[in-house]
């Protein structure tokens, strides 16, 4: 089974704005992945409601698995959701002025 | 009542209404249309014929509120949007439709099943506490959405009838108002809260006339049509076209006065009282600079702050205090700094377990854990000072001791803010106003909190409404003690809360020796009328009878008494 460790790179953390499009780029993945913690129970990416569960802060260190599944299908599909969990996605402008 | 017995009411001489406390100015009539409740789910009847089907419905349900997400963050911009975009996801959780599922196959009737399925997540919200915990009141939220959708009941929230209506609720909640339409909402009467809650200060941001703690509001039915007097504090059922006129007469009178009433604040005999605005938020600031006044008494930051995920740079706080000062050159601006903490926690600071956030590490004292926020925050509202030619002065929230207000003051000072002043909402700092002034450039007086921390009455606590009661002369005397302590330092002493909205105590705080109000705009043009007609002498002779009283009811009605109101 393939897996990757990815810093979780947004400071709100897997929380809001960054669970959601993980959650969004998950659900486009033609294998499914499952997301936890070292040493806790894994959680299928595509759901936004356990992702946030995970509680996962910036910084965190988080692993994601294709379940029961390998080759390049699954490589790609890890490597996508790594990068949208290692991206900064704090939105910066100031809305309210 | 019915409208049969408010018809019968009528004719045999009897005056069909309601009674509360006026807490925004203004006449309206119009149809009630309620807030509704939570759905009640029914009792569980049991397996589903077909689970199948169930599921499917239940699907539909959760789509239909999921769209009504959709719609609501496309119209949302910023971190709300980033927060909404979230949520409209939840309800299309394939981890819920499984959790249902597993729920009808074990035997529940579908709203219980959609009740379980919610109740799974949510406890593992709950359970991480801080942020989290947050997010499962927005799971409850989604789930009486879903329930109600299910079962045909309303939608919990603001209610849609499609015309102009007047707003009968319990009582509301920020969550509520977040999208109330002053177009569509005429009036609203609500059975609790007091002149301090939310819904007042909302309404007489809004301008929609209100009335709250109305005891008889439970029986305000639907499609009724009802006279409400926000001023009188009356709610007439079923009115006829006469009583109509004459209350819109009355109102229009009034409003005409207020609108020809206009300058700097001053009583019959002269003595200036600067009368200014409270500011919450971009959004209101461009009402808010319209309305003649001499500045911002109050301008809250945590408009800055909130609901937002990561600390505004300094850049960016610049940018919003630079907004405001522009809108209000050459006008003074009075900036409190950020009063985070208690029930406006940060996603973005740790604020921990707090037993009693209400005595906890909020205001200023959150200050001392995060030194450089308050000092990022001084930076930027300098900065943007620096740029315009608003009179910027800063205070800080939550001081207690005269040790405080000096380290704050010093901090400001350095930064080149040459007024740095501190917010009296401890008693503490009441009692011992002429040290902490003596260490400061001027007080402001928060009467809402410096009320529930002397009272010691919840402000959020609807049944202890008329312990917060500005009126109690146990508050009356602190500002008193206050005022008199800046008279002697020849330092101002303004009053920043909802008590500077009501003209009737706006007479006797000046009487107190309040040198400055601040409100919101709405109430500005009445207050200014109001003081317009009493010389100083009168005004501390009303001050004399509020604090002769023993209750506050009695304080209000003495003094209503003799005040001659416009």
């Amino acid at each position: 089974m393939a897996q990757r460790r990815v810093v979780v790179g947004s400071s709100v953390g897997l929380h809001s704005r960054p669970a959601a499009l993980l959650v969004q780029a998950a659900a486009r993945q033609p294998v499914p992945i499952s997301i936890g913690k070292d040493g806790e129970e894994f959680v299928d990416a595509r759901s936004i409601l356990s992702v946030i569960g995970l509680d996962a802060r910036g910084g965190d260190e988080v692993v994601l698995r294709a379940e029961g599944a390998e080759g390049s299908d699954a490589e790609a599909a890890l490597d996508e959701l790594v990068a949208v969990i290692a991206a900064n996605h704090d939105s910066g402008e100031l809305n309210s002025a | 009542m019915t409208k049969v017995m408010a018809a019968m009411a009528r004719k045999v001489g009897m005056a069909s209404s309601a009674v509360g406390i006026g807490v925004s100015l203004g006449v309206a009539a119009g149809p009630v249309a309620r807030l509704a409740a939570p759905p009640t789910i029914p009792r569980d009847s049991g397996p589903e014929a077909d689970v199948t089907l169930a599921a499917e419905r239940a699907r539909t349900a959760l789509e239909a509120v999921a769209v009504d997400l959709d719609a609501r963050a496309a119209a949302a911009t910023g971190p709300s949007a980033d927060v909404l975009f979230a949520q409209s996801m939840m309800p299309r959780d394939p981890a819920l439709a499984t959790q249902i599922t597993k729920a009808l196959d074990a035997g529940r009737s579908l709203p219980h099943a959609v009740a379980e399925a919610f109740g799974v997540f949510r406890s593992a919200l709950e359970a991480a506490g801080g942020y989290l915990a947050e997010r499962a009141a927005d799971l409850d939220d989604l789930r009486n959405r879903t329930v109600a959708e299910l079962l045909g009941l309303p939608m919990p929230g603001i209610p849609d009838p499609g015309h102009p209506f007047v707003l009968v609720a319990t009582d509301l909640a920020p969550a509520d108002t977040a999208t109330l339409d002053r177009e569509l909402v005429l009036a609203i009467v609500t059975e609790q809260g007091g002149p301090t809650s939310h819904t007042a200060i909302l309404a007489k941001s809004l301008g929609i006339p209100a009335i709250v703690g109305c005891a008889q509001a439970p029986s305000l039915i639907d499609g009724t049509t009802v006279l409400v007097d926000g001023g009188a504090g009356t709610v007439v059922i079923e009115p006829d076209a006469e009583q109509v006129r004459a209350a819109t007469a009355k109102a229009e009178q009034l409003s005409q006065a207020l609108a020809a009433s206009h300058g700097p604040g001053r009583t019959a005999d002269g003595k200036a009282v600067a009368l200014l605005v409270n500011l919450g938020g971009a959004g209101e600031l461009a009402t808010a600079s319209e309305v003649d006044s001499e500045g911002v008494g109050l301008l809250r930051t945590e408009f800055l702050y909130l609901n937002r995920t990561t600390e505004p740079s300094v850049a960016e706080q610049t940018r919003g205090y630079s907004a405001v000062f522009a809108a209000f050159d050459r006008r003074k601006v009075v900036v409190r700094t950020l009063d985070a903490g208690a029930d406006k926690p940060l996603a973005f600071v740790d604020h921990g377990e707090e037993p009693n956030p209400a005595l906890g590490v909020r205001g200023l004292r959150l200050a001392a854990r995060h030194p450089r926020m308050l000092e990022d925050q001084l930076a930027a509202i300098a900065a943007a000072a620096a740029e315009h030619e608003a009179e910027v002065w800063v205070m800080a929230p939550m001081v207690a001791t005269p040790a405080e207000a000096k380290a704050f003051a010093e901090r400001a000072h350095a930064h080149g803010l040459a007024v740095a002043g501190t917010m009296v909402e401890v008693p503490a700092a009441a009692l011992r106003a002429s040290h902490v002034l003596a260490e400061c450039d001027f007080a402001s007086i928060g009467t809402n909190d410096l009320g529930q921390y002397t009272l010691a009455a919840d402000r959020m606590a609807a049944e202890l409404a008329e312990l917060l009661n500005p009126w109690q002369p146990a508050l009356l005397e602190l500002i008193q003690r206050t005022a008199e302590a800046g008279r002697q330092l020849g330092k101002p002493v303004g009053v920043c809360g909802e008590a500077a909205s009501d003209p009737l105590l706006a007479l006797v705080l000046v009487g107190l020796g309040v040198t400055s109000l601040s409100m919101a705009p709405a109430a500005l043009p009445a207050v200014r009328l109001a003081l317009a007609a009493h010389t100083e002498a009168e005004c501390v002779r009303l001050a004399e009878l509020a604090l002769s009283a023993v209750a506050a009811r009695d304080a209000r009605e003495l003094v209503g008494s003799t005040a001659r109101m416009p």
